[in-house]
């Protein structure tokens, strides 16, 4: 059977996928660009919008990451804006289960899915770092092995909050001990859809206890049908079915009039991406050490590597990729030697790649595929470009998908959950 | 002619209208038909039924341009942190019109909802309060004005010379800082409260403080009681009841005595206010 296609969009981050440098680029923070991302993946039928969160800014050596887009607006006032100028798009919202009360946070997004007519989303997300909790109340006061579990009982509290509705509620558990009267309605989704991004196996656990669909980095077709298989395999002891939890991989993508046009382009694109400093600073996330002596055009630094726990970066999530930063130096010096790459090019070649590339037509059979083989159920498309990013993928792509009969050409119902077909 | 006044009005839904966003943005748009100077929107962490006041604000902010929006927020059980990236966030939004009413909640059935805290005697949590607002307005602060630079020659977005650390240590927590959110349109948006911690103050004592004092009077208060009070030092009132009373009696006789807008003149809330734009702590 012909799988349909869910597709999302992710509005540009904080990082180095957004080129702020192009000529093309907007604001970051003016609510007009997120009215343009918003309302060309509604024109586009897309099934979400979504907005990811940082609780605190970036830090590297000490100081402000500065060759990055820096700034962001608040998740559930952005979302409740948007609901004024969509009318069908949902609406995901990234909300952190460490910083939060679910009192609060059940309110928030039971409010937020009545004024969008049942169109809201939850990323939920868990940190635990003393960096970001110096911005907090309570401090860094979770342990790294509790965050898992404190965002399940936060999730679980704040479902019994929307089930509730306008009455009583008791809720006690390890995390939470907590009654009295819950004052938001029943909302029109009961329940705000849920994603979840860990990668994990904690995480994974985690959505396929919890989630409506999950959000990876596994774009490619034997990555994406390995990770596939193995979160809808967990599915089962939870009494889930497969179709109950949406694998939707982030993606990255760059059009072209013909596909060798496209890699011209998205070359260039990765160019602006990695900037000679902005390769220093990468290098450095692995090095764990000052390298800024380094010339981005030269060859790689002939240091080793500081191994342990890694102090250079913080507020960076992506650091604990390379799990042993001694081995990645190794292979990165011997694809330097063997390509013979300056640092700059050496991090354009191992971190810039964008998951599709190519024509139109092209890159409709490489999503269609992708899907039809099991490996994702549709995409979180990331545009590098704000806010006109989209425009081209939904001008051209999309047509092309729904002439194949996989994607959408009309919103079926009202809310979310019916985009998504789930309950 | 007397100087002019100033009028806001505290929105009321009921029934299930109260969780429609129509209802509300009908409200908001009577309000600034009425060229009110803000409205205000109801909230607490004490589970009477009603929506998220911030939330409301933000979804009826794109369908208005000039009325401002102040939605309640709850100090005593809520991150200053997350309160000033709302209401800078509303500022963005609203292109300008955002404020907030700071208030506490001093009921332990409301701390019940949290599980975190204790809390103590009223006076000790407005203390609470001061320092909450002196946060948000050190956060809004955090970013000066000029500091996203965009500078393609060193490859930099912004400036982190003019990115601030607030490093606030009180009685009842730090915060760090920066913001997340760059600083928003009005600088500060408008604290407002019924103690005098911002740029406004709600009480029946126009002596109160050396802010503005806006008087909480029903909507059926006649124009020369008003104009009475204002002659005495009320800067403005916040009306409770039929907005329509309000928008269509109330404010055509204001206007004919010459004591409040035929139109708006600006288009930010510290516009309509005469409040400068303060100008940065940091900078």
């Amino acid at each position: 059977m012909t799988k349909q296609i869910h597709l999302a969009a992710h509005f540009p981050g904080v990082n180095n996928t957004t080129v702020w440098s192009d000529p093309q680029a907007g604001s970051h923070i003016e609510f007009d660009s997120f009215v343009h991302l918003a309302q060309t993946a509604e024109r586009a039928k897309f099934d979400f919008f979504f907005l990811a969160e940082g609780l605190r800014l970036r830090e590297q050596g000490g100081k402000i990451y500065d060759l990055d887009v820096v700034g962001r607006p608040d998740t559930f006032t952005v979302l409740a804006a948007l609901a004024a100028v969509t009318t069908r798009l949902g609406l995901a919202g990234t909300i952190n289960s460490t910083f939060n009360e679910p009192y609060e946070v059940a309110r928030q997004f039971a409010s937020l899915d009545h004024l969008s007519d049942g169109r809201a989303a939850w990323n939920v997300v868990t940190s635990w770092d003393a960096f970001t909790g110096e911005n907090f109340r309570r401090g860094g006061f979770l342990a790294q092995e509790d965050r898992y579990t404190r965002a399940e009982s936060f999730l679980r509290t704040a479902w019994k909050l929307f089930d509730t509705g306008v009455g009583p509620f008791e809720h006690r558990d390890q995390h939470f001990d907590i009654g009295g009267t819950f004052g938001v309605p029943r909302s029109p989704q009961g329940r705000p859809v849920i994603l979840q991004a860990g990668d994990s196996e904690e995480g994974r656990e985690f959505a396929a206890a919890t989630a409506d669909a999950i959000f990876s980095r596994h774009g490619t077709l034997e990555a994406g049908q390995k990770f596939y298989r193995d979160v809808k395999g967990r599915l089962a002891k939870y009494g889930r079915t497969p179709d109950q939890l949406k694998v939707l991989p982030a993606a990255t993508f760059v059009l072209g009039d013909t596909d060798a046009d496209a890699q011209e382009r998205a070359a260039v694109v990765r160019r602006q991406q990695v900037s000679g400093a902005t390769a220093i600073r990468f290098l450095e996330q692995v090095w764990n050490r000052d390298l800024s002596g380094y010339d981005p055009n030269g060859p790689l630094p002939d240091v080793e590597p500081v191994t342990g726990e890694n102090t250079i970066a913080q507020g960076r999530a992506s650091v604990r990729m390379f799990k042993d930063p001694a081995q990645t130096v190794r292979e990165w010096r011997e694809r330097a030697a063997a390509k013979n790459l300056s640092i700059r090019d050496l991090v354009i070649d191992v971190s810039a790649r964008q998951t599709f590339i190519g024509s139109a037509d092209s890159v409709a059979t490489q999503i269609d595929d992708l899907v039809q083989q099991d490996a994702a159920d549709g995409f979180i498309l990331v545009p590098h470009v704000t806010p006109g990013g989209l425009d081209e993928f939904a001008d051209t792509v999309v047509p092309l998908l729904q002439e194949r009969g996989v994607f959408r050409s009309e919103y079926s119902g009202p809310t979310l959950r019916d985009h998504l077909g789930i309950r | 002619m007397g100087t002019r006044l100033h009028l806001a009005a505290a929105l009321h839904a009921t029934g299930e209208e109260a969780f429609t966003a129509r209802r509300w943005a009908e409200l908001v748009r009577e309000a600034e038909l009425g060229t009110l100077d803000f409205v205000t929107f109801g909230d607490s962490l004490g589970g009477r039924p009603g929506l998220d006041a911030v939330l409301t604000a933000a979804r009826v902010a794109p369908l208005t341009t000039h009325v401002g929006l102040v939605p309640t927020a709850v100090v005593t059980h809520t991150e200053p942190f997350h309160l000033s990236k709302a209401i800078a966030t509303l500022d963005h939004v609203g292109r300008g019109r955002a404020g907030v009413e700071l208030t506490v909640a001093p009921d332990a059935a409301d701390a019940r909802h949290f599980g975190r805290r204790t809390v103590g005697p009223e006076p000790e949590l407005w203390e609470e309060a001061r320092d909450y607002a002196e946060v948000l307005r050190r956060l809004w602060d955090s970013w000066e004005d000029d500091a996203e630079i965009r500078d393609e020659a060193t490859g930099r977005f912004v400036d982190r010379e003019k990115l601030h650390y607030i490093d606030f240590e009180g009685r009842w927590f730090k915060v760090r800082g920066p913001s997340i959110t760059p600083r928003p349109p009005q600088g500060h948006p408008l604290i407002a409260a019924t103690e005098p911690l911002g740029d406004v103050v709600f009480s029946d004592d126009a002596s109160a403080s050396d802010r503005l004092v806006f008087r909480d009077v029903d909507a059926t208060t006649s124009a020369d009681q008003l104009i009475a009070w204002h002659e005495q030092g009320f800067a403005g009132f916040r009306l409770h009841g039929d907005l329509r009373r309000i928008t269509r009696e109330l404010v055509p006789e204001l206007r004919e005595r010459g004591v409040f807008r035929t139109e708006y003149e600006h288009t930010t809330l510290r516009g309509h206010l005469g409040l400068a734009r303060p100008a940065n702590q940091f900078a």
